[in-house]
């Protein structure tokens, strides 16, 4: 598997929280990352998911060696994180969302020097790299601001461009969006998904923004209560979960529960009613059948948004089904 | 640290940094300086005064009780110049503010070490200084190439002392969060100890700090060779020179628990 950037092996995070130095017997054990196991392939984009305390970052600090695992292993980019922490450093580029790394007190283009200068990059090499960038993230117009009054949306572009200088083979982001207005945030998105593309770069991102999930992951990770309840791709998530489709029926006038072939209306509001087809139904069968024997007067399908489907995950309403491996689903399409 | 250079060239590229940050600010630039200068004035004047006026203390002359006062606030002051600034590592940690530094590719020793670097620590080093330049002439000691080879050998050990005394301090920190005061009563105290005669303390704290918290190596031994004094203690002529040993012992324990506080480091939840 030479082309692995990320493989963690039932990697586990346990949290003891004290309960004061003299109360031994208070002490109570969180595990914040259950035996979490996945390989990240170069050049892969994968969105890691998950409510919120599922243990992301948790895990995010592991794969940067901020934290030591409990147990399990972790390889990140050939390296031990937790030891050899500085070495991966050089090697991945890391952005908080909600915290800087950036120098508060120092102009964006000093701290991007400084960057160069922590990196040993070439100035040549860096020359060109943050021209790029700058134009890229349109960092011009604040480059000499120092960070401390750069906005949100400036500082997360400069967030990224400091953890991009060294052309590192792993970005991994901890909500990068968050706070950010549409405008940034498709911004951030272009650039993340360009540098992905262009550059090879691999990138690992947490994130609550659906947006980012539809437009960036084409591989999604859900964490719950710190285990990996899911591992695949978007399109079988929504799938596996039985993400459904659902006919809304206007009908001429208010009228007893459609019921059609086994299908029956599971939601009726005046003329108005809604239907969840099965996954192996179709569509314009139903319909066909629905405007012959009802006065119809407009039908809509709406598919279950990925909003709806981590909603209900998440609730627990529904059970993580694991995308069997070659897609069998796919048969019933 | 694996890169000796390395390690220094990351410092001194930080603290540059950290003095250019400032210099955007030249009014409180200068005011923080005044400010330095006076206090550092004060302190001069105050040893001035001091070397008219103080009796012997606990069996030394002015001279030598002001050579163990001057080594030690030298010392105690170039380890406070290059590490004073970790014992805000707490309030990192505590603030999970860490984070960021661990993800860069220089030692978080360094980061913090660095931070808000200013040229000013310097001025803390001229009243020892002073001290030091009045005190040596005024010594009753026959001045053999080992004693003179001794005052910087000593100064240097010293400032290795307390250096590691702060790094120590500093890993404690990874794990007991509220441990600010009680660290810096170690390396401020430790500081203020050493500054007078050992001889002037009870037997068991002398012992205390020769053995347990090996402050008695930053200075006191070494100054009796210095001196040519017997020891209160009646330790053996070599504990005069070890010195440079126990540094090194100090340092290695040091990096030991720095390490294993930041395997310890949990960062925090948000
Ligand atoms: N430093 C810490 N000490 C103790 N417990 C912690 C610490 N960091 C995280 N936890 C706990 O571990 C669990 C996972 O937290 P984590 O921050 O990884 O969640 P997350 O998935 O990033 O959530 P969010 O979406 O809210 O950011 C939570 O129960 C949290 O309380
Ligand atoms: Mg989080």
């Amino acid at each position: 598997m030479g082309d692995a950037v990320i493989e963690a092996a039932a990697l586990t995070k346990t949290f003891t929280r004290a309960g004061g130095v003299l109360r031994r017997r208070a002490r109570t054990a969180v595990t914040a990352v259950d035996a979490v196991s996945f390989t990240v392939r170069r050049g892969e984009f994968v969105g890691y998911l998950g409510p919120n305390g599922a243990g992301k970052s948790t895990t995010i600090k592991m794969l940067t060696g901020i934290l030591a695992a409990s147990s399990g292993s972790l390889t990140v980019c050939g390296l031990d994180p937790s030891r050899r922490r500085t070495a991966l450093a050089r090697r991945i580029g890391v952005v908080f969302g909600q915290r800087t790394t950036l120098w508060w007190d120092l102009p964006l283009r000093d701290s991007l020097t400084l960057v160069r200068r922590l990196y040993r990059v070439e100035a040549a090499a860096h020359r060109t790299r943050l021209a790029e960038l700058t134009a890229l993230l349109e960092l011009e117009p604040f480059l000499a601001t120092p960070v401390r009054q750069l906005s949100l949306g400036q500082r997360m572009r400069g967030d990224l461009a400091a953890a991009l200088l060294h052309d590192p083979e792993l970005l991994v982001l901890d909500e990068p969006t968050i706070g950010l207005d549409v405008v940034s945030k498709a911004t951030v998105r272009e650039f993340l998904a360009r540098i992905n593309a262009e550059r090879g770069t691999t990138i690992l991102l947490t994130t609550h923004d659906l947006g980012d999930i539809e437009r960036l992951c084409r591989r999604v990770m859900i964490i719950d209560h710190g285990r990996l309840a899911y591992d695949g791709g978007l399109g079988e998530l929504r799938r596996t979960v039985g993400a459904d489709r659902v006919l809304v029926v206007e009908l001429d006038r208010p009228a007893p529960p459609i019921a059609l072939d086994g299908i029956e209306a599971e939601r009726a509001d005046g003329p108005r009613q809604w239907l969840r087809l099965p996954p192996a139904a179709n569509a314009a069968a139903v319909i066909a059948a629905l405007a012959a024997r009802y006065d119809v007067r407009d039908i809509a399908l709406r598919e279950t948004g990925i909003e709806d489907v981590l909603a209900s995950l998440y609730r627990g309403d529904r059970a993580y089904g694991r995308p069997a491996p070659g897609g069998q689903r796919s048969s019933a399409e | 640290m694996a890169d000796p250079a390395g390690a220094a060239r990351m410092y001194a590229l930080l603290a540059w940094t950290w003095i250019r940050a400032a210099a955007q600010y030249p009014v409180s630039l200068a005011m923080l300086t005044a400010g330095t200068a006076v206090v550092t004035g004060l302190d001069v004047a105050a040893i001035a005064l001091m070397f008219t006026r103080a009796p012997r203390i606990a069996g030394f002359d002015v001279a030598e009780a002001l050579f163990l006062y001057g080594t030690a606030t030298l010392s105690f002051g170039i380890a406070d110049l290059v590490l004073g600034s970790t014992e805000r590592l707490g309030e990192h940690v505590r603030r999970g503010t860490l984070d960021a530094m661990l993800v860069r590719p220089v030692s978080p020793l360094i980061q913090v070490a660095t931070e808000e670097y200013s040229p000013r620590r310097v001025g803390k080093l001229v009243p020892a200084v002073t001290v030091l330049a009045l005190a040596l002439p005024r010594l009753d000691t026959t001045w053999t190439p080992g004693r003179v080879a001794m005052v910087p050998a000593m100064v240097a050990a010293g400032a290795f002392i307390f250096g590691g005394l702060w790094v120590l301090a500093g890993a404690v920190q990874f794990v007991l969060l509220e441990s600010r005061g009680a660290t810096k009563a170690l390396t401020y105290g430790g500081g203020f100890l050493t500054q007078y005669p050992m001889s002037m303390f009870a037997r068991d704290l002398v012992r205390g700090v020769t053995f347990v918290v090996p402050l008695a190596f930053v200075n006191w031994q070494p100054a009796l060779y210095v001196l040519d004094r017997p020891d209160p203690l009646g330790l053996p002529g070599a504990a005069r020179f070890a010195s440079p040993a126990v540094a090194a012992l100090v340092c290695a324990v040091a990096a030991v628990a720095w390490r294993a506080g930041l395997r310890h480091y949990r960062s925090t939840g948000s």
